[in-house]
C-alpha cells in the first residue's frame, strides 16, 4: 500500500478536499480547505485532479514520513520546509522516497500565515462521507473518522491522475498573502440594516483578529457597527466568507465549517478570490474591508480562474 | 405575493431568493417548491441549495453560469412551478425530559412569563409543529408554531457547548440541537433520540415538511431510551 505516516500532527491537522456539496439542505456545512486555492494548486503541481484530498496543517509543527516513492507539494502562506533536514521551496512539486522525513516547522521565519497544505501524488484516499473526504470536526465525520490527525496515523494514497509538474506554480496563481490584508467584499444581502455611519466605520477602520478564530468563523474586534434595528433576522442561508454582525456590533467572518443557517445579519460577503487571505489570518493581525460590486468580483474571479486553469501546459 | 420576491447576491458565488419576510407556511411552501424544482432540474453551475424559512440560498460556480442567467432560471422556475409541494406529512413524536440538568433554562423561561414550569411543559408539548427547515448543524430542525406565551429571546451570552438532543426556544421558534455545539437558545429539555447519526442508513431523523410533537417523559424513561 502507498502511504504516509504521521509522526507529529502539530496543533491541528485535518484531511480536507474541495468541500462537501449537496448536503446544505440537511444542515451539513461545506467544509473543505479554508485556503482552497492553495490546496487546488498543490494538487495540480503533483498531478492530481482538483478534487483530491490533502492535509490542512494549522500552525505548523507537522512531521511526516513517506512510506513509498511519490511526489508532494507544500502550499499556503509559507516559503519552505525541511526534507531530511534540507530546505525545500513551497509552491512546487518535490520527489520523495520511502523513509524520507518532512518537517513543517512553526518556529522559524519560513512560516508566516496560519495554514499550510500538503498535497501528495494520488491524494489521501480515505473513504468519502457525503461526497467528500473533508474532515468535519464538530460533526465527527469525514477524513480520519471525523477527528484531527494523530501521531501514528498511516494514511493511504490513491493513484495519481497524471505526472507531477516540473515547474513551480506561477506567482500569479499564488494568493497575495499579507499579514494585514484588505479584503474585497460584495455588500449584502442585509447591508440595508447598517446605518450610513456604521458603513463608514466598517469600511474605513481596521479590525483586529481575535483568538476566537477557527474553521467555523473568525471573530473580529474593532469599532462598533451601528445597527439601528438590531442584528437579528429570520434565520436564513449562510456561506463561507459572509460577514455576520452580532448584537454587540462586532463582525465575524464565516469559515468553511460555518453553520448552514444563521439568525444574524450578513452585511457583506468576502469575494471567493480573497478567501485564501481569510484562511491565513493569525490572531492579533488586522484586516480592512473594501467594497467591490458583483461585476467587479466576477471579473476578478474569472481572471484568477483562468490563470489557475491554464498554468498546466 | 410576487411583489415580495427579492433576489439578492451573497458574494460572487451565492444568491438568496427571498419570498417574504415572515415565518409563514405559505411562504415556506414557495421556498420548498423552488428548491425541489431546481434540485430535480439539470442546471449547470448550481453547486448546492439551502431552503430556509422564507428564502432559498443557492451556491453556484460563476465559471459555469452567470448571476444574470441564474436569475432568469429562477424566475422561469417560479413561474412554471404551480404544483404545490406536498408536505411529507409524517408526524414524528419526540420524547423529551423537561427541566433539571436536561433543561437548565426551564425555570427561567417560566419565571419570565409568570408561568409555572409545568405550564411551560404543557404549552410546549401541546402543538404539532411544522419542520420549516433543517440548518445550523447536521439535522437541526427549525420548528415554527411555538405558543406565543413561550416566546423568549435568545440568551445574551450564548453557551460554549449545548449537548446534542437539547430542546431549545428562541423567539417564536423551537428546535433540537443535533450535535454538541455552541448555542444561544433557551434550553428547556432534552430528547434521548439522535437527530443526526452518521452511522444510520438515513443519518437525519427529520426533513422539511415533517411535523413534530413533543411527548414529555420522566428521567427514568429517558435512561431507558438511552439504553436502547
Amino acid at each position: 500500500m502507498r502511504s504516509i505516516l504521521i509522526a507529529k500532527p502539530g496543533p491541528l491537522s485535518t484531511i480536507q478536499d474541495r468541500g462537501r456539496y449537496g448536503y446544505r439542505s440537511w444542515g451539513v456545512p461545506q467544509c473543505g480547505a479554508m485556503d482552497s486555492q492553495a490546496l487546488r494548486v498543490g494538487n495540480l503541481l503533483v498531478g492530481n485532479s482538483r478534487g483530491a484530498a490533502g492535509i490542512e496543517i494549522t500552525m505548523g509543527g507537522f512531521h511526516v514520513e513517506f512510506q513509498c516513492s511519490t511526489h508532494f507539494a507544500l502550499t499556503g502562506d509559507l516559503s519552505g520546509a525541511l526534507l531530511n533536514g534540507t530546505h525545500i521551496d513551497s509552491w512546487r512539486a518535490h520527489p520523495a522516497k520511502r523513509g524520507d522525513f518532512l518537517v513543517i516547522d512553526n518556529s522559524d521565519t519560513l512560516h508566516t500565515g496560519l495554514r499550510t497544505y500538503l498535497s501528495i501524488s494520488g491524494g489521501i484516499e480515505v473513504p468519502e462521507v457525503m461526497n467528500s473526504r473533508s474532515t468535519y470536526l464538530r460533526g465527527e465525520f469525514g477524513g480520519t473518522g471525523g477527528r484531527a490527525l494523530r501521531s501514528g496515523d498511516e494514511l493511504p494514497l490513491g493513484t495519481p491522475a497524471g505526472p507531477p509538474e516540473d515547474f513551480p506554480a506561477p506567482s500569479a496563481c499564488i494568493p497575495s498573502y499579507s499579514p494585514e490584508p484588505v479584503l474585497r467584499v460584495v455588500p449584502g444581502p442585509q447591508d440595508d440594516r447598517i446605518s450610513p455611519n456604521g458603513g463608514e466605520v466598517f469600511y474605513s477602520e481596521p479590525y483586529l483578529v481575535t483568538e476566537r478564530a477557527d474553521r467555523m468563523g473568525i471573530a473580529l474586534s474593532g469599532p462598533v457597527i451601528d445597527l439601528p434595528c438590531g442584528a437579528d433576522i429570520i434565520s436564513d442561508g449562510t456561506c463561507p466568507g459572509a460577514v455576520q454582525v452580532h448584537g454587540n456590533g462586532q463582525p465575524t467572518i464565516l469559515g468553511a465549517d460555518c453553520q448552514t443557517t444563521g439568525g444574524y445579519i450578513k452585511i457583506c460577503v468576502v469575494i471567493s478570490t480573497d478567501l485564501p487571505l481569510v484562511a491565513q489570518l493569525v490572531p492579533g493581525s488586522r484586516v480592512r474591508f473594501t467594497q467591490v460590486d458583483l461585476w467587479q468580483a466576477r471579473e476578478i474571479y474569472m481572471q484568477n480562474e483562468y490563470l489557475v486553469r491554464n498554468f498546466i501546459h | 405575493m410576487q411583489s415580495e420576491l427579492r433576489i439578492l447576491p451573497c458574494g460572487d458565488t451565492g444568491i438568496s431568493v427571498e419570498f417574504g419576510s415572515s415565518i409563514d407556511p405559505a411562504i415556506n411552501a414557495r421556498v420548498r417548491r423552488l428548491f425541489s424544482v431546481l434540485k430535480s432540474g439539470n442546471h449547470p453551475g448550481i453547486l448546492d441549495l439551502n431552503p430556509t424559512y422564507r428564502s432559498l440560498f443557492i451556491q453556484y460556480d460563476p465559471w459555469e453560469c452567470s448571476f444574470e442567467s441564474l436569475v432568469q432560471t429562477i424566475e422561469e422556475c417560479i413561474q412554471s412551478s404551480i404544483e404545490p409541494v406536498e408536505n411529507a406529512g409524517a408526524v414524528v413524536e419526540i420524547p423529551v425530559c423537561y427541566g433539571g440538568d436536561f433543561g437548565p433554562d426551564l425555570e427561567e423561561v417560566a419565571a419570565l412569563h409568570d408561568l409555572g414550569p409545568n405550564d411551560v411543559i404543557r404549552l410546549h408539548s401541546t402543538p404539532v409543529y411544522q419542520v420549516y427547515m433543517i440548518g445550523f448543524t447536521p439535522g437541526f430542525p427549525y420548528l415554527g408554531g411555538l405558543d406565543q406565551r413561550l416566546q423568549t429571546p435568545r440568551k445574551s451570552n450564548p453557551r460554549k457547548t449545548v449537548p446534542a438532543g437539547s430542546v431549545g426556544i428562541a423567539d417564536r421558534q423551537t428546535g433540537i440541537y443535533s450535535i454538541d455545539s455552541p448555542g444561544g437558545w433557551r434550553i428547556i429539555g432534552k430528547t434521548p433520540l439522535h437527530l443526526f447519526d452518521q452511522g444510520r442508513k438515513m443519518p437525519f431523523l427529520l426533513q422539511p415538511g415533517d411535523f413534530v410533537r413533543f411527548v414529555p417523559i420522566s428521567g427514568e424513561d429517558f435512561a431507558k431510551h438511552s439504553d436502547r
